[in-house]
């Protein structure tokens, strides 16, 4: 790619990024339930299930990594759907027409993803604060868990954005999207894996889910780290690889002539 | 030839949606591909703006090959496709300055020309509201301004007023009209007749993946038998003389009589229907309609 081309590429995709971002921020009604379902699960976990469940330690403390891992769900799966929504509303014959990068739109709907996840889960972070989560990390711990869940939210985005491009329709990006809001109730976000039927347990224990889970607990409420960390670090990475190997092609392939 | 195109084939399945299309398109002209649904209209577009790959054949636009070279391919067209194309969460005024800068016409450029461009197409008042308030006329209006932002060399327009009332299709072939006027390259498609007669100045009557005929409207008029001459009598006694005296074709009270279109041809019928002692209520003379080659053609 010549220098030009770089140039090109680059303001290609800052262009989209914008569009993503105004496109996102205009859907107020996706963001407001993004942010609004998760703190309703915290109300109902924390006021409502948490008494019964025995972790060892305050529950709203132990359930608040696994509640933002939820947020980040819901964050992601929507840009399964506007990905989908571009692929099947003609836009994406306009833009293909175009002299553009070939999937300088996905990286903006990836962008906007990181950026409504951001305030969702700082949102998020204020309620629990208010409802008397008492995190015992310092700046760099913080800074830690803000990065891996940045990572986990990267890589969850690209297979959003591979599921949009696959998905016959708005509707079905939705359904597909479905299993990674389900993931994390399968995993030690809510109650201790230990506590599952032994046939669910290896599940809860292997899925990427509760490493992320474990080490964003670790490093706020100060739980065991074990090797949770890199076991997490490993996942988000190859998730990420994964998905966005995964999304280009898809994209490249059903775009191609 | 600013647009070429040699044997375009293209079968989906088992189903062949083009077979063999050839399109010679000079700079300045306005062709309309005309013709019903499922001719293969849109497919012969989209290999043409690079969205598809043609099975077999070969075409260039502006000298760049559609397969060897899309980027510069793009660089030259703009595509108006048959479902407007627009970011209903976005302004009018965003939509465009997006697809400017995607053209790399630069911030300060991209401004001015969607500022010219909302004048132009009567968007001006409602550039800062969101497209999902616009009527379908408008939405069109945007989707073609849209295309027009880096002054491309050539416009596909792909139905571009399928589904519009009266009168924003009127408003449509007003904008359009105006863009053949500047002498700007345009092929369409089109399942209206009057369209095509009134935007093109070639049509390429297209049916079932095959080119069935090629010229002006008035070429195409002649070519299916052109005109004749049509006597209305008052009743069938009259109407069964006239028959017998003239060649042509009885249909009700009418009897259709093939014509070159020439005064001495309708004298000659006049002068033999007075010798004969007939007097048809009224006369007049046809010219076929698009309509009628359009049936003829593709029955």
């Amino acid at each position: 790619m010549s220098h030009h081309g770089v140039a090109a590429a680059f303001s290609d995709t800052a262009t989209m990024i914008d569009r993503s971002v105004r496109l996102s921020r205009r859907n107020v009604e996706t963001l407001f339930v993004s942010i609004l379902l998760p703190l309703l699960m915290m109300c109902l976990f924390v006021y409502v299930f948490g008494g019964a469940i025995s972790t060892g330690t305050e529950y709203i403390n132990y359930v608040v990594p696994g509640i933002l891992l939820l947020t980040t769900g819901y964050g992601a799966s929507s840009t399964a759907m506007v990905v989908a929504d571009d692929m099947h509303s003609g836009m994406i014959d306009r833009l293909r027409s175009l002299p553009i990068r070939s999937f300088a739109v996905l990286t903006g709907h990836v962008t906007a993803s990181i950026a409504r996840n951001s305030v969702s889960t700082a949102i998020v972070v204020l309620a629990s604060l208010a409802m008397g989560f008492r995190p015992s990390a310092n700046a760099g711990e913080w800074l830690a868990a803000i990065g891996l869940l940045l990572l986990y939210v990267l890589a969850l985005s690209w297979l959003a954005a591979g599921l949009g491009v696959i998905a016959k329709s708005v509707e079905s990006a939705s359904t597909l999207s479905f299993f990674m809001l389900f993931l994390p109730y399968l995993s030690s976000a809510f109650v201790q894996p230990e506590t599952m039927p032994s046939w669910l347990r290896p599940i809860s224990e292997h899925q990427p889910i509760t490493p992320v889970i474990e080490t964003v607990r670790s490093f706020l409420i100060g739980a065991p780290l074990g090797n949770n960390g890199w076991t997490a670090l490993a996942w988000c990475c190859g998730l990420l690889l994964f998905s966005f190997t995964l999304a280009t092609s898809l994209y490249r392939r059903r775009t191609s002539r | 030839m600013i647009v070429e195109a040699t044997g375009l084939r293209k079968s989906y399945g088992a189903t062949e949606v083009l077979s063999g299309v050839d399109l010679r398109v000079p700079e300045g002209s306005v062709h309309a591909l005309l013709g019903p649904n499922g001719a293969g209209k849109t497919t012969t577009v989209r290999i043409l703006t690079t969205l598809t790959r043609p099975d077999d054949g070969r075409a260039t636009i502006a000298g760049y090959d559609v397969l060897r070279e899309p980027a510069q391919v793009r660089g030259v067209i703009s595509l108006t496709g048959q479902y407007a194309a627009v970011d209903e969460d976005q302004t009018g005024r965003e939509n465009l300055v997006m697809v400017g800068r995607l053209m790399h016409l630069g911030r300060p450029a991209a401004r001015r020309r969607t500022g010219d461009l909302l004048e132009r197409f009567g968007l001006t008042d409602a550039m800062d509201r969101r497209v999902k308030t616009y009527s379908g006329g408008m939405r069109r209006r945007l989707d073609l301004a849209m295309s027009l932002i880096a002054r491309p060399r050539v416009i596909f327009l792909d139905e571009p007023t399928t589904g519009l009332d009266p009168a924003s299709r009127s408003t449509m072939w007003e904008v359009i009209g105006e863009l053949v006027r500047d002498g700007t390259t345009i092929l369409l498609t089109t399942q209206y007749l009057e369209e095509a007669d009134r935007l093109a100045d070639r049509i390429v009557l297209l049916d079932h993946g095959r080119i069935v005929a090629t010229g002006t409207a008035d070429e195409l008029k002649t070519q299916i038998g052109g005109e004749r001459i049509e006597l209305r009598f008052a009743d069938e006694v009259q109407l069964l003389k006239a028959t017998g005296v003239l060649d042509g074709v009885a249909d009700e009270l009418v009897l259709n009589i093939p014509s070159d279109g020439t005064a001495a041809h309708l004298h000659h019928v006049l002068d033999v229907l007075r010798d004969n002692g007939l007097q048809p209520e009224r006369v007049s003379s046809h010219r076929p309609t698009l309509d009628d080659v359009f049936l003829a053609l593709t029955a």
